[in-house]
């Protein structure tokens, strides 16, 4: 008895020493693997290559906004998200729901919401528009919400769901992206150091073909569909009309409410989404261009923005406040005469207003040379004598 | 903290008006108003410290040195003869027209980029108003607010009738607010609501105002308006009973903390039978705004007993019968005649509905280049007479650089219909122009008809600081009349449009042409015929080499 409880007592001093000791490595350990991963920001770029004009092509803008819902729920902020819609659907005439975009039949998720912000929209969403918000060539008055401002340590999400075929896509019905130019793009951004990694899913019809040519580092790629496979719409909704959304982004979408920011969930279950018994297409991934493996990359990687926080237990000194300039609280130099508001339809004004000054232009070459012309011919017949006659 | 810790210079107030309309529809119309002391424009002093008024438009000002901003994205169109005058009209799309300051040097590198900073805070594809699309108007437009200079050098008016309003345009614009959407009236702007109606319009305004009654120095006045029509069918469900949670899914239970006054209007003017407003309120008000006395009910939301016992405030109004409405006295129209895809006519008829008085309006059109106007043909007709306009400013249009701008001081008879008329031609666009849906067709933006209408009832011309907001939003000058403003309905036209297919077709054509037709010809004339010598089989060929060593005749 004696022994056992030297042993137990031996046992609980060893604990009482070393936990500490394996707490702080586990700590550590836990340290090192939160920054582990190398980026820091996350962006988002969610595109929709709808048709204009065209209501069945709702399901295009509802896979959008259910990637765009699931990713600001994750985290990720309006700022760092740029959404490309090509088409109003949710304010759009035929819609007996308005300013509402669903997911599910029977209206049972809105994924339009109450607070949602559009960057490109309509006419906006083309081709060179997609591309220079990749590699970051806007004209300088771009808004800063309009911009993919990124840098080497982000991780962006990018993507795509419309019409498609084999090696291409359609924007806007008239105009086309292929594979080879999103390649490119992808190593323009890779050269300027635009993404530290980056996952590409695309639901489209022949959507494995857009990835096929990608040869950049730290790319990943999702489709929802073979090369001569068609990727196929969910449910339809009565009262709307319309296909809700496509099978592969429903189920993305099943499986995106599931994860939270806390959600240790991998790319290899997201890999798992839609197997080919609820897609009839068959899913296809590329992850030969990531170096990490899939098995290690978090879900919330990508679609999550989560925070690296530094503690620090040093006080840090403010510098000390600036003085604001001393505002001259009485009218040292206003002059003491009321304003007044103008009137605004001044009929005897308007009618005698003074009509605008021309700019005196030289006349004009015709001109001239008509009136070249004639006294030439005046010359000519009358000679320089008779001048003496006119002067 | 600051070192002048004295009265905050800046001041919120909030205002709802309810109007019920007599074809049973509702009308309210919404007003966040917030006045701030101070100088966007000074040179000495940077503004740094923004309270209630919103930092991302107070920057906007001073960067581009704006006197003046007018915005409003709108959806529906305003029909007048059903529902009367609006407190702040719109024009269906966005419209966006801006005074700039004397001081500036580029006018069109200042407003091109206002554009492009104004499409990212709004969410809206402002950056495609540019050269084509923009104006300058001579006489329409003049300044809503404080000054004298009106050199319309440094005035920009530009519409997109296009252009759609969505969730997407009410979040950032319920983010300026200084209680954005927690608190006071704004609770009730939800978005599923406001866009289930026949009109939605909402606008910013920002111009220089009196400070106080003296008006010896500026402040900067920022005016959110939200106006919007429920449809009696769509929302009402067919009865004439309306109320705040019917028409917004909300009540109001407190006011924005942040505001000075915080008021419900209720129209009760015209009082039809068994009209009734729960809950009661002592509070009534007169105010003659849009030429007429009108008086209202007010529920004052700073207040705590105007919550009642259950802290929250459901206006309900109930009428039946219906009671006349008020004709409104100018109202305009405008509709494209014509057939084919040539040539067309543009009518735009102006009804003066006073019994006796007439007065002259100014009519501002704006058409896109590609519809290339004949002004020769200009006809301005009243009561099937002539009617020449006293003043005409036309600036043609360039292609690709500039639009059509007409303005005409019109004087319309008293209780008459005026038309004008102008004849166009359509020209043909080059091929990268068309939209990628060509044939929905291209629209022109609506006419203006600005007028000072002659009043029944004599208006206001003091300026008061409790004034409620919608009556002070145009400066009134004199009694007699009263400042308004009507759009027409936007144009749809359709420009001959190629045959998109046609490429392809083309090229498959020219291919079969090709290939057959040339291919053909050039075999013909290139194409030689020899004689060949069939090669005999093996039989024959050892029968002929026998016959040759016998020199017998060979076989063929």
């Amino acid at each position: 008895m004696g022994y056992y409880s030297l042993l137990t007592t031996c046992a609980f001093i060893h604990l009482l020493v070393f936990m500490p000791y394996a707490y702080s490595n586990y700590l550590e350990n836990k340290a090192g693997q939160f920054f582990s991963s190398g980026h820091t920001n996350n962006w988002a770029v969610l595109v929709s290559l709808n048709k204009l004009g065209f209501w069945f092509n709702y399901r295009h803008v509802a896979n959008t906004l259910s990637v765009y819902r699931s990713v600001k729920r994750l985290g990720i902020p309006d700022s760092h998200i740029v959404l490309m819609l090509a088409d109003d659907m949710a304010c759009n005439y035929r819609n007996p729901k308005p300013a509402t975009v669903f997911s599910h039949k029977n209206m049972e998720l809105n994924v339009y919401g109450d607070d949602v912000e559009v960057d490109y929209r309509g006419y906006e969403v083309t081709v060179e528009n997609f591309l220079r918000v990749l590699t970051g060539r806007l004209p300088p008055s771009t808004p800063r919400s309009k911009r993919l401002l990124s840098d080497d340590r982000s991780n962006i999400l990018i993507y795509l769901t419309g019409h498609g075929g084999n090696g291409f896509l359609k924007f806007q019905d008239s105009e086309e992206i292929s594979n080879m130019e999103l390649a490119d793009a992808f190593e323009q951004m890779w050269q300027k150091r635009r993404y530290n990694e980056l996952l590409f899913i695309i639901d489209t019809c022949q959507g494995a073909s857009m990835y096929e040519r990608f040869y950049s580092p730290n790319l990943m790629a999702l489709a929802s569909s073979q090369v001569g496979e068609d990727s196929l719409s969910h449910q339809p909704d009565l009262a709307i009309g319309v296909h809700l959304m496509d099978k592969y982004t429903f189920y993305l979408l099943e499986f995106l409410e599931e994860v939270h920011p806390a959600s240790q969930a991998n790319m290899n279950d997201l890999f798992k989404v839609c197997p080919q018994s609820q897609c009839v297409s068959t899913p296809g991934h590329r992850t030969d261009l990531f170096q990490r493996n899939p098995g290690s990359v978090l879900i919330t990687d990508f679609f999550g923005s989560v925070r690296k926080v530094e503690i620090t237990k040093d006080t840090i000194n403010l510098t000390s406040s600036v003085k604001p300039p001393i505002q001259r609280s009485g009218s040292s130099d206003m002059t003491i005469e009321s304003l007044t508001y103008v009137d605004q339809l001044p009929v005897a004004e308007i009618i005698h207003q003074k009509p605008k000054q021309k700019d005196w232009h030289p006349p004009d070459g015709f001109i001239l040379g008509l009136w070249t012309l004639i006294l030439l011919v005046f010359f000519q017949t009358y000679g320089i004598k008779h001048l003496k006659h006119i002067f | 903290c600051s070192h002048h810790p004295g009265k905050a210079r800046d001041q919120f107030q909030e205002e709802l008006v309810i109007r019920p309309l007599h074809s049973g529809d509702i009308y309210a119309s919404f007003q966040f108003r917030t006045l701030w002391d101070t100088d966007f424009l000074q040179e000495r002093q940077k503004v740094s410290h923004y309270r209630l008024f919103p930092k991302s438009l107070g920057q906007v000002l001073s960067k581009f040195s704006v006197r003046e901003l007018h915005i409003s994205f709108t959806q529906g169109f305003w029909r007048t003869m059903q529902w009367g005058q609006p407190f702040i009209p719109s024009p269906p799309g966005a419209e966006l027209w801006v005074w700039f300051h004397d001081t500036v040097s580029d006018v069109d590198g200042n407003w091109k980029e206002l554009t492009n900073v104004l499409s990212g805070i709004f969410c809206a594809s402002l950056n495609f108003i540019d050269l084509t699309n923009t104006v300058q108007p001579s006489a329409s437009f003049k300044p809503l607010g404080l000054g004298n200079a009106t050199d319309h050098r440094f005035l920009r008016y530009a519409t997109l009738p296009r252009e759609i309003v969505c969730t997407e345009n009410l979040t950032p614009w319920k983010k300026l607010l200084p209680c954005g959407s927690k608190a006071g009236l704004s609770v009730l702007l939800k978005s599923e609501k406001l866009f289930h109606s026949s009109f939605h319009s909402q606008a910013v305004h920002i111009r220089p105002v009196c400070q106080d009654e003296q008006c010896t120095s500026k402040a900067w006045e920022l005016r959110q308006t939200l106006n919007v029509v429920f449809d009696l069918y769509t929302s009402g469900q067919g009865k004439k009973e309306w109320s705040l949670f019917k028409m917004f899914s909300r009540t109001l239970t407190e006011a924005c903390p942040l505001a000075t006054s915080s008021k419900v209007y209720v129209d009760i003017t015209d009082n039809p039978e068994l009209f009734e407003l729960s809950p009661a309120t002592p509070l009534l008000s007169q105010a003659v705004v849009l030429g007429d006395r009108r008086t209202y009910s007010v529920f004052d939301l700073t207040r705590a007993e105007t919550f009642g016992q259950l802290r929250s405030l459901n206006l309900l109004l109930r009428w039946k019968g219906d009671s006349g409405m008020l004709r409104p006295l100018l109202h305009a129209e405008r509709y494209v005649a014509g057939f084919g895809l040539q040539t067309g006519e543009i009518h735009t008829v102006i009804y003066n509905n006073h019994p006796y008085r007439a007065f002259p309006v100014l009519l501002m059109d704006s058409v896109p280049w590609y519809l290339q106007l004949y002004i020769h043909t200009l006809t301005v007709t009243s009561k099937s007479r002539d009617n020449k306009p006293s003043y005409i400013h036309y600036q043609p249009a360039k292609d690709r650089h500039r639009p059509h701008l007409l303005e005409m001081l019109i004087q319309l008879p008293p209780h008459s219909m005026t038309e004008v008329t102008v004849q166009f031609e359509r020209a043909l666009l080059k091929w990268t122009e068309y939209t990628p849906d060509p044939n929905h067709g291209f629209y022109v933006g609506s006419s203006v008809v600005s007028a000072l209408v002659p009043s029944m009832v004599a208006m206001n011309t003091n300026f008061t600081q409790d004034q409620p907001l919608f009556s002070s939003f145009v400066p009134v000058k004199e009694e007699s009349s009263y400042f308004v403003r009507v759009y027409t309905e936007p144009l749809l036209v359709n420009l001959p449009t190629p045959d998109f297919s046609m490429p392809y077709n083309v090229i498959c054509l020219t291919c079969t042409v090709v290939a057959v037709g040339y291919g053909s010809f050039y075999n013909l004339l290139t194409r030689t015929f020899q004689v060949d010598e069939p090669s005999l089989p093996l039989a024959k060929r050892l029968a002929n080499l026998i016959r040759r060593i016998r020199g017998v005749p060979l076989l063929a």
